[in-house]
């Protein structure tokens, strides 16, 4: 079940930690091809796509609760995929004045998919990936570790994992029942689907999605084993 | 004199754009020709042939076993590979050899897809490094284009690998 509520004392001024906990996109009422103008559409191109998803339970926005296949919700990803404009955002979003309970909770993130058309990635970056038990799927995290980094895991089957090459580590920032690899494993980076980059919206929560590594989760430097 | 010109390469400069933007769009969601290389999906497909491969069955999860695909490598995501379809989610797989006496299976996890190639002799697939994510996937292999006097569908797999069951005559 959802453990919202219980959010982890992480730092709260250290904004990038504390509302990167969720791992699932929710579904985006009111969004559909037909909200842009036919000449918009006309001209689709994979530059950013806009994301909505549901950081948990009322009330506690940012905690995911972890358990992010809670199975309520259906992973609907809208794809605005236009160059610049902040203009189809207004559009796609529902207006808080009609849901205002609806709308409070929940993030709206913009997903870079240029910046890893290479499959680049940094640790401590957030990524959205499709998710390995549900090709519909995509769950957002942030990546731990990359190919050849030792990692100690949480709740995964082995205890110490090598992370294959061409893989990675991706973990939710709430440990919960998070749908990361600490229940599937490494994640082949050929799933990585885009970067998110900024907090778009609620307005009090603009704000650039810089990469930085929890405090206690991180690869295992092979020099700390002398201790 | 000067703004002609400026118009013109505004005007041609727009056309590439919006010509760029469709041969995206169809790139992306109609499909691709693709040249193969190597020997894992002999008799069926050999080195330098160049096939077609439709992306629609893939956006909408309508990959069937038998299907020959192309996905990305799961050890290198810029790395391409072309194989068939043994298994689909929830199937059962042999994995052990065909002369070993006592058979070992497994099942297909959620959201995963069982590839082997052709040539079980000389192909790396999922006997090796097993079941891969569905959403690896890239399109469905439909048509070959060349050599021009093996022109035409895919045909079946040579290994009699594929277990049909009798859900998937329907």
């Amino acid at each position: 079940g959802l453990t919202g509520g219980v959010s982890q004392s992480i730092n709260e001024g250290d904004v990038t930690k504390y509302y990167s906990s969720t791992g699932h996109i929710g579904e985006d009422h009111g969004v559909g091809g037909s909200a842009l103008p036919a000449g918009i559409r006309g001209r689709l191109l994979r530059g950013c796509s806009r994301h909505r998803h549901r950081t948990g339970p009322a009330g506690l926005r940012g905690a995911s609760g972890g358990s992010v296949d809670a199975g309520d919700e259906k992973p609907v990803v809208s794809h605005a995929a236009l160059f610049s404009s902040n203009i189809s955002i207004k559009q796609l979003c529902p207006q808080p004045s009609l849901n205002p309970e609806g709308g409070s909770d929940c993030d709206v993130v913009l997903l870079n998919r240029w910046s890893v058309r290479n499959y680049e990635v940094r640790r401590g970056d957030i990524v959205s990936v499709m998710s390995p038990k549900n090709p519909q799927q995509k769950i957002i995290k942030r990546v731990i570790g990359l190919e050849g980094d030792f990692i100690r895991t949480l709740s995964y089957k082995n205890r110490y994992v090598r992370v294959p090459d061409g893989h990675f580590w991706i973990e939710g920032d709430h440990h919960g029942h998070s749908l990361d690899s600490n229940s599937f494993g490494p994640v082949s980076v050929g799933l990585l689907h885009g970067r998110a980059s900024h907090i778009i919206w609620p307005p009090n929560r603009w704000q650039r999605i810089e990469a930085s590594l929890p405090a206690d989760r991180g690869p295992l430097d092979t020099e700390e084993e002398e201790e | 004199m000067f703004r002609s010109v400026l118009g013109k390469t505004l005007g041609f400069v727009g056309y590439t754009v919006q010509y760029g933007c469709i041969a995206h769009c169809a790139f992306e969601y109609i499909g691709e020709f693709v040249v193969c290389s190597g020997p894992s999906m002999e008799p069926t497909i050999v080195n330098r042939d160049i096939v077609f491969s439709e992306r629609m069955s893939r956006q909408l999860f309508k990959i069937q076993k038998g299907d020959i695909i192309i996905a990305k490598s799961p050890f290198d995501p810029n790395m391409n590979i072309c194989k068939r379809v043994i298994g689909l989610e929830g199937d059962k797989i042999c994995t052990s050899s065909a002369s070993a006496l006592f058979k070992a299976h497994t099942y297909v996890p959620k959201g995963h897809v069982w590839l082997e190639g052709d040539n079980l002799r000389n192909s790396t697939d999922s006997r090796s490094y097993g079941p891969i994510p569905y959403a690896l996937i890239r399109g469905r292999v439909c048509l070959k284009l060349w050599p021009p006097n093996s022109f035409g569908t895919l045909s079946e797999s040579p290994t009699r690998k594929i277990i049909k069951t009798q859900s998937d005559s329907d």
